[in-house]
């Protein structure tokens, strides 16, 4: 099947959104959605790793064996991630000191693989390029706003700096950047925006 | 953590083991391996048969990541390939377990089927490998360690798998079914599981 660039973009980001729609990802979603600047240093990573990924693994789709497929794509994945951990590490060591572990778990994020799998290794490395691009964005998208809403309500900043007037009406929703605070956002942010599919899909 | 040092032996690996499948359960409390979770936790069975197999993949990789990485990547001065290294060794060792199950349980096999396979890149195994890193822990505590999160993670889903048994076949408002319900379902368990973190800290 033939994808125009178009097509792809609106997939990645919308209609086949990586988190809501295919489900993948959701671990780091959860993980490090509560604090907006761990957030973007993590959808940086992400973006960082699926287009380049996906574009080495399309270049070479047609030498790598079909048995072995899977653990050559981990493995180009693999080398990506510590290209990224190394360059978060010497731009934000105090950021990385939390999102460490989850940055090097970017390589078995299923949207890496799922992308490379199911679309870099049957599709031309321009169009694999813009796909990633746009897994990606989507993927960003979604953190950058459960971020923007677990930040305040549980620590009353954003990007670290505190609210305006935050002593006369914010109170610490602690559960918010408790484990189960990142699942209900989630849960119901997945409800909402399947909801809102569905319907644009129907008309 | 020093207290650890201090202590007998075995009463620290069961400390370990309870506080890794418990206060700090890997599913619950560090998200990992959510993926493979929602898209197999709808039935008990299929959840039991790849909890267990992540039971075994978890507490021998661990173990033998800890031998590699101790042994080999920090006299060497490589500990920056750790990442390639640990992902090879959980590769080869799914592959084990994927030859063992199509030869022991075909009916397992084929319930699981490509999941199998993707336990490679189920990131709670490749998670608990590097949480053991930051960790000053001995060969049989890092054992215990990655025993005890792939057991916490083992219940996790089994306990899910039961619950959405019994959702499923109720009436659930448009959008809300599948992925949305489990994770408001997952929220609630943690909430429970976050009590259990006053208990013991390590």
């Amino acid at each position: 099947m033939a994808y125009t660039p178009k097509q792809v973009f609106l997939n990645g980001i919308w209609l086949d959104n990586p988190v809501f729609r295919q489900v993948l990802g959701i671990c780091s979603t959860l993980a490090v959605t509560n604090l907006l600047a761990n957030t973007l240093f993590m959808c940086f990573g992400l973006i960082f790793t699926t287009t380049l990924s996906n574009l080495t693994i399309s270049f070479l789709r047609d030498y790598i064996p079909k048995r072995i497929r899977m653990i050559v794509q981990v493995l180009i994945i693999a080398c990506y991630v510590m290209i990224i951990d190394i360059i978060i590490k010497a731009l934000a060591p105090d950021i990385h000191h939390f999102i460490g572990p989850y940055v090097g778990l970017i390589t078995t994020n299923c949207i890496v693989m799922g992308r490379a799998e199911a679309f870099a290794s049957q599709n031309k490395p321009l169009l694999s390029m813009y796909d990633g691009i746009a897994s990606g964005v989507g993927y960003s998208l979604v953190l950058i706003f459960i971020a923007s809403v677990r930040e305040p309500l549980g620590f009353g900043t954003i990007l670290g700096m505190t609210l305006p007037a935050r002593d006369v009406w914010w109170h610490a929703w602690t559960i918010m950047i408790m484990p189960p605070g990142a699942f209900f956002m989630l849960g119901l942010f997945t409800w909402f925006a399947r909801r809102w599919l569905t319907r644009e899909v129907k008309r | 953590m020093d207290q650890l040092q201090n202590m007998n032996f075995f009463a620290s690996l069961i400390l370990i083991f309870t506080s890794a499948a418990f206060t700090d359960n890997i599913l619950l409390a560090r998200f990992l391996g959510m993926c493979s979770c929602l898209a197999i936790s709808k039935k008990v069975d299929n959840s039991i048969g790849l909890g267990g197999a992540v039971i075994f993949v978890t507490a021998s990789t661990t173990a033998f990541n800890y031998l590699i990485y101790k042994y080999v990547l920090v006299p060497l001065g490589i500990e920056y390939l750790r990442l390639l290294i640990f992902i090879v060794i959980i590769a080869a060792f799914v592959q084990l377990l994927e030859m063992i199950v199509e030869r022991f349980s075909e009916k397992l096999y084929y319930a699981l089927g490509i999941f199998l396979p993707l336990i490679t890149v189920n990131c709670a195994i490749l998670g608990i490998a590097l949480f053991m890193l930051n960790k000053p822990y001995s060969f049989w505590q890092a054992f215990a360690f990655g025993l005890g999160g792939g057991f916490g993670w083992f219940m996790a889903i089994t306990l899910i798998g039961g619950i959405r048994e019994k959702i499923n076949e109720s009436d659930l408002p448009k959008g809300l079914g599948g992925p949305a319900i489990t994770l408001i379902i997952i929220g609630i368990m943690s909430l429970a599981f976050v009590g259990f973190s006053g208990m013991l800290k390590i």
